[in-house]
């Protein structure tokens, strides 16, 4: 991992990593990733890859509304809305 | 009072021998006093826990009250409570008063258990130390200068110095057997699936549970059934009938097979611990169990699977946090791009950004198949080590973390460090198996943890089998000095 694959992996993720932590955090995500290329020595062919412990597969319920309106009590913790509406900033110019 | 447990302080609010008040109170003071040096608590809930407690008071005076009315407990700061701070031990959730319960919290709220606050815990539940938590670390009551284990550390560390009888906490590695081994108190997470997420806040979904800690695996058999069960609402949450989590306590051991896993005893496990745990084996086949050397081979790929799965997971599931509908949000960003960057930035810690990173590298375009594919056929091979396992053996039994507590900042900056802390209790959470952590001895005064694994849904046998070693032994009953 150098500064520019950091860097560029950071903005995949919308982080920012200042350029001063750049190479601090280059080694340590590294040493995360020499780690997990250990599996690379694992016979893995035939495997089937396990996603679920359980291998549960998705449960349907009936297409009813069930969720009560709470808009206000939603948006009463949220950072910035008007006019019932979440504020972003704009998006389309 | 604070000594008692779960089983004798809910004799003795059916008997009417102490109060839910006099109890809730008793504990609120002596948070009062030793929260401010152990730092167990982010929020302390003190007038909703005496209402609640009056309400519970009443309940038990109308004679039909459940069995664990009034009884006081603490939640892991991962689980939302309608209008109480939220945090996840976030900078990310400092503004988050939950809007609804947690299904756990709405649960334990039915039959009158008292909530006393919600505890410290690694941010996110990423840590196995309790130092990355935004409220700063917690002590451990045993050894103050020394970590409480993580991410449930908080939980731990109030149950151990008896600020509360019976804590909830999460696992997803090892975020509840590890903590309860280094502070020494008992731990059990369910079979994955168990116990409803919803209203949990989460880390990696397909690996997340919650669970228990408490004095002895008694109080754990008494706690569970009320949390356990399926909930429409957490489709992964598993619709079996849920079990009678006493009904095995007075079972004796005789007929009980154990394993004991060779690549649990190898190179890098502390020889104090190694001896406790031993000596504890040698306790179980005194009572009764017999045992024999087991193989895991695919141990070794635990923790590096773990860290793939668990980052990669971590990312999709933090990537909500966006500073537009709650939460933290950065002051006046000049787009949306800027909104997202700047919120994440400043509201997540460096390991959670480190984790997130780790995840997005793993799932991104040209390394999914190397990374997050591999890490899930790995997963797989873990399981199977489990599944042939328990074809000749009830229980599977060794240590919980390979060292005992260790002193703050002591692993220094290298992340790898820390994650080996987890190496014992990763794959039961990867097979998304039961595991506990009951103490078994001391080491230089630092508490030991005993592992206890049990095949899926078994967490009946496992309850009963460390129940039956906590009749004969008093390692769960020794609590720290300081704090007495």
């Amino acid at each position: 991992m150098n500064r520019d694959e950091i860097q560029k992996l950071a903005k995949l993720a919308r982080l920012t990593i200042a350029e001063s932590q750049a190479d601090e955090v280059a080694t340590s995500i590294g040493n995360v990733l020499n780690l997990v290329d250990q599996l690379a020595a694992a016979d893995t062919d035939n495997v089937a890859p396990m996603a679920h412990p359980l291998d549960a597969v998705q449960v349907l319920r009936p297409d009813e509304v069930t969720e009560p309106d709470v808009r206000e009590k939603m948006q009463a913790i949220s950072p910035a809305t008007q006019d019932g509406l979440f504020l972003v900033p704009k998006v389309i110019d | 009072m604070h000594n008692y447990t779960v089983a004798q302080l809910v004799k003795q609010l059916q008997n009417k021998d102490v109060s839910s008040r006099e109890l809730t109170q008793h504990y609120l003071d002596r948070i009062d006093a030793h929260d401010q040096e152990l730092n167990s608590f982010i929020t302390v809930t003190a007038e909703q826990a005496l209402a609640s407690a009056d309400a519970a008071d009443k309940r038990i005076a109308q004679g039909d009250a459940p069995a664990l009315c009034g009884l006081p407990i603490a939640h892991k700061d991962i689980f939302c409570t309608e209008g109480v701070l939220t945090s996840c031990g976030s900078k990310m959730l400092d503004n988050f008063i939950a809007p609804y319960n947690a299904t756990l919290v709405d649960n334990y709220e039915q039959v009158g258990i008292v909530s006393l606050g919600k505890t410290n815990m690694d941010e996110f539940a990423m840590g196995s130390s309790n130092e990355s938590s935004f409220y700063g670390p917690v002590k451990n009551p045993w050894v103050t200068d020394c970590v409480p284990g993580g991410s449930s550390g908080g939980s731990a560390a109030a149950v151990a110095a008896r600020l509360a009888p019976a804590a909830t906490a999460t696992d997803t590695g090892g975020s509840i057997r590890q903590p309860a081994a280094l502070c020494g108190v008992s731990g059990l997470k369910p079979t994955y699936g168990r116990v409803s997420r919803y209203g949990m806040i989460a880390f990696a979904s397909s690996l997340d549970q919650a669970g228990l800690m408490a004095q002895s695996a008694e109080d754990i058999a008494l706690l569970l059934g009320p949390m356990a069960g399926h909930d429409p609402k957490d489709s992964t949450s598993v619709n079996e009938p849920v079990d009678d989590y006493t009904r095995l306590l007075n079972q004796p051991l005789s007929g009980l097979r154990i394993g004991i896993p060779e690549e649990y005893f190898g190179e890098g496990l502390n020889s104090g611990i190694e001896t406790c745990v031993r000596d504890a084996i040698k306790q179980l086949e005194a009572l009764g169990a017999t045992t024999k050397a087991i193989r895991l081979p695919h141990t070794q790929l635990s923790v590096p699977a773990y860290y793939v799965i668990a980052p990669a997971e971590c990312s999709a599931n933090l990537s909500r946090f966006d500073g537009v509908r709650y939460g933290h949000r950065c002051e006046d960003p000049k787009d949306l791009d800027d909104l997202y960057c700047r919120t994440r930035s400043e509201g997540f810690g460096d390991e959670v950004k480190r984790r997130i990173m780790v995840g997005a590298y793993a799932l991104s375009a040209g390394y999914y198949d190397a990374y997050y594919a591999k890490a899930q056929k790995a997963r797989r091979l873990i399981q199977q080590d489990f599944v042939t396992a328990f074809q000749d053996v009830d229980l599977i039994v060794g240590p919980t973390t390979p060292s005992p507590t260790f002193e703050f900042g002591s692993k220094g900056k290298d992340p790898v460090a820390m994650y080996l802390e987890d190496i014992y209790t990763i794959a039961t959470s990867l097979a998304g198996l039961p595991g506990m952590s009951i103490p078994c001895g001391l080491v230089d005064n630092k508490p030991v943890g005993l592992q206890i694994i049990g095949n899926y849904f078994n967490e009946a046998k496992m309850l009963g089998a460390a129940h039956q070693f906590q009749l004969a032994t008093d390692f769960h009953t020794l609590a720290p000095a300081n704090f007495a």
